[in-house]
């Protein structure tokens, strides 16, 4: 294929149309050549891998009497698992709860730090970030420290005054401790997002909104937080997906609060159970694929809503 | 068919990169000795004076030097040791290279409860051809049974976990006890007032280590687990002896007694450093890592046997301890098969196992080694701790089994029962529970339950 586009190339270099037409199959040749390589690892690491799972949860594998075709039994199954229901219930509140505050508390900072008004802003921008640059593990075991009932020193200032340490590792506050642990990592990384937005934005329209004479807090809300839509929303998908596949956190707060997590805390936790320790990869499978379309779903929903508002508000600013 | 594509990918990449491992290592005409028939003297001769390598997966810090003791006697023979991971993270590495049909090392370390799941996938060498009977009155009975049935022989015993009672003896004294509790019923009074007198509890429940509640069940002669090397398994862990036990345990648990902390993590060792617990219901290999972790309490310490359920009465369980197999994969089953005896049967090893490593043996020799048994630790008061330990694995019992699937038995646990102990709730029913839970994973599994 290569020769074909090269030969009559060379031997009509007269022809000004011949050579465009001829320069541009070469010129889409080394296009494709250039995308080439992302597309090998893409298919080798992704795309097969998807779909050996994919091959993998419609069987069902059993010790005695190994493998055998089992159509859709094990997402049927999933479907109607309490603890994959009850974790996909779990991600549910953490995204409701956590979501929200974590893109606000990375939102006031990101528009604090473009104010300008705050002084040594780049330190403060790095401070902010350094959370995200801890390894999700590290920051997680070192949140465990923190949390630790008897040794950490929440529960040592609290034993100081003489009052019982609330117990941030319990049954019923674990989903709290691992969304602050969440929060404290990706607020930073939100914000760094958000901020590269706001430097986006044309001074013009700062300059235009001062002489109208609207405040700091105006231009915020009515130029800044519309114009830097895109990449909100753009963290919401981020930490939509981030939500379902929490994993770190469950895993090492399992050593130190091996009851208040639960095999299926998380679904991705879950479905490493499931394959590591249960060894049914096949069911797994159909967890990590279900588990991939609810995150499909949901961050569909989300994208269609705001654009949907977005429709709305240019419909009613017209 | 998924198994089919399988081999094919595995033969593919086996004749690319161990083919030519294989034939560079190994003069041609060799063909891996996979017979069952025993082997010849010529044939042990024979393998072990020709260059081969061979792959020793465990987690055991400093194995390098009982290796290099083998390597020393089999010049020939090339051990590299790979340290993979501890416990479940070795055992998912293992399985992952047994099922990809690459890269499986040829000898594993291997802990008691999981040999019957290696063995239901028929992925270890039966060692009885290359002449492990001929080992087996130099270890402990029981120990030797958990890693033989009358099918053949499937590892050599590394080291063992007899459990005993560790005990500060100050905080012990502060509640006017001066001597270990003989009995259940003694600890039980103990207990109650090391409570009261000092503050402390006298041990810890932990809710994640179903280990040490088998270890107690062992004790007092609780078979919660059978399986006939085929599709049959018994499971019995709501047994009236094993709720017994239990509520047993209940009772101190919701006086408070007992603490439920999770066991093995920092908080733990805190507790052990602050003089929370004192004392310790654990196993032979308990004293040297209480000297490890909790140095600040040396000379505090003393060890008894485990209190028992009758007066008069002396018995013991077992929590930890490894052995070595050799995986069927092997392509140098005698070598593989020498490694793992050598290094577990070899006097000089096994004592540097003891002595180095701190392991508490399962060869006789060592435990009759006075110099062994005779050592008085500084950390217990000068006791010959090794010499009690020895005594107390005789008196375990040597006919415990375990199921194929005690990855899942252990994680259904530390849900169900587990989750009961911290919750200071009814253990009765929790037992009752993971029963059900591991009968119809069982089934699900296509196992036969008696």
């Amino acid at each position: 294929m290569a020769s074909d586009t090269i030969i009559p190339a060379t031997r009509n270099a007269g022809s000004t149309v011949r050579r465009s037409t001829s320069s541009r199959r070469t010129q889409v040749t080394a296009a494709y050549l250039f995308v080439l390589p992302f597309f090998i690892v893409f298919i080798a690491m992704l795309v097969i891998p998807l779909g050996y799972a994919g091959y993998l949860s419609l069987f069902k594998s059993q010790l005695i009497g190994g493998l055998s075709f089992a159509g859709l039994s094990n997402y049927v199954e999933a479907l109607t698992d309490p603890e994959f229901l009850a974790g996909i219930g779990r991600m549910g509140v953490f995204l409701l709860v956590q979501v929200p505050i974590m893109l606000a508390v990375a939102l006031f900072l990101a528009l604090a730090l473009d104010s300008g008004r705050a002084r040594g802003s780049k330190a403060l921008r790095l401070l902010y970030f350094v959370p995200y640059a801890v390894p999700g593990v590290v920051a997680t075991l070192m949140w465990g420290y923190l949390y630790g009932p008897d040794f950490g020193p929440f529960a040592q200032l609290f034993h100081s005054f003489g009052l019982e340490s609330p117990n941030f590792l319990g049954q019923q506050s674990i989903l709290g401790s691992m969304m602050n642990i969440v929060t404290w990592e990706f607020v930073g990384y939100n914000m760094i997002i958000m901020y590269a937005a706001l430097r986006g934005i044309p001074g013009e329209l700062y300059e235009a909104a001062e002489i109208d004479g609207a405040s700091q807090f105006r231009i915020a809300w009515n130029i800044k937080i519309p114009a830097i839509r895109p990449a909100i929303i753009l963290t919401v998908i981020f930490s939509i997906i981030g939500t379902f596949q929490l994993f770190n956190e469950p895993s090492l707060l399992d050593a130190i609060a091996p009851n208040a997590v639960t095999n299926g805390f998380t679904p991705n936790f879950y479905a490493y159970n499931l394959a590591f320790v249960n060894q049914d990869v096949n069911y797994a499978a159909a967890i990590a694929f279900l588990l991939g379309i609810v995150i499909a779903i949901v961050s569909y929903v989300v994208q269609l809503q705001t654009q949907r508002g977005e429709r709305r508000q240019r419909k009613a600013s017209k | 068919m998924k198994k089919a594509s399988k081999t094919a990918a595995a033969m593919a990449v086996l004749a690319g990169i161990t083919g030519f491992m294989i034939t560079g290592c190994s003069p041609a005409g060799t063909s891996p000795a996979q017979s069952a028939t025993a082997m010849s003297q010529e044939d042990f001769d024979k393998a072990m004076s020709t260059p081969t390598k061979l792959t020793f997966w465990t987690w055991l810090p400093d194995v390098q030097n009982e290796v290099a003791l083998f390597e020393k006697k089999y010049p020939q023979i090339d051990v590299t040791v790979e340290n993979v991971g501890q416990g479940g993270e070795h055992y998912q590495k293992v399985r992952t290279a047994l099922q990809s049909g690459d890269g499986a090392p040829d000898v594993i370390q291997l802990e008691y409860q999981y040999i019957p799941s290696f063995n239901l996938t028929n992925s270890l060498l039966n060692l009885r051809p290359y002449g492990a009977d001929d080992i087996s009155g130099d270890y402990v009975d029981w120990a030797w049974k958990q890693v033989s049935n009358d099918k053949g022989v499937w590892a050599v015993p590394q080291d063992v976990g007899p459990m005993g009672n560790l005990y500060r003896t100050d905080i012990l004294e502060k509640a006017g006890i001066t001597k270990a509790p003989a009995t259940y019923e003694e600890y039980a009074a103990d207990a109650k007032a090391v409570k009261e007198k000092t503050g402390s509890y006298i041990s810890n429940l932990p809710t994640n280590d179903p280990a040490q509640v088998i270890g107690l069940l062992w004790q007092a002669g609780v078979k919660p687990f059978s399986y006939d090397g085929d599709k049959t398994v018994g499971i019995n862990v709501n047994s009236a002896e094993a709720k017994k036990v239990l509520a047993y345990w209940q009772d101190l648990i919701q006086k408070d007694l007992i603490s439920v902390d999770a066991d093995f993590n920092d908080q733990y060792y805190q507790g052990l450093a602050s003089d929370k617990y004192a004392g310790w219901l654990t196993a032979a290999w308990a004293p040297i890592f209480l000297q490890g972790t909790v140095e600040n309490t040396a000379g505090k310490w003393a060890a008894a046997p485990l209190p028992q359920w009758s007066a008069g009465e002396q018995v013991s369980g077992n929590w930890g301890g490894s052995s070595d197999a050799v995986l069927k994969t092997t392509k140098n089953p005698i070598a593989a098969a020498e490694l793992a005896k050598f290094i577990n049967h070899d006097e000089e090893s096994t004592k540097m196992f003891a002595t180095k490593q701190f392991l508490f043996p399962a060869a006789k020799s060592v435990l009759e080694d006075s110099s062994y048994t005779d050592q008085k630790v500084a950390f217990f008061g000068g006791q010959q701790v090794n010499k009690l330990f020895g005594q107390i694995s005789n008196t375990v019992d040597t006919d415990f089994q375990w199921l194929p699937f005690t990855e899942y038995a252990y994680s259904q646990f530390n849900e169900i029962v587990g989750t009961a102990i911290g919750a200071k709730g009814d253990l009765n029913t929790a037992l009752d529970k993971w029963q059900e839970t591991l009968v119809s994973y069982a089934k699900d599994q296509g196992f036969t339950v008696k």
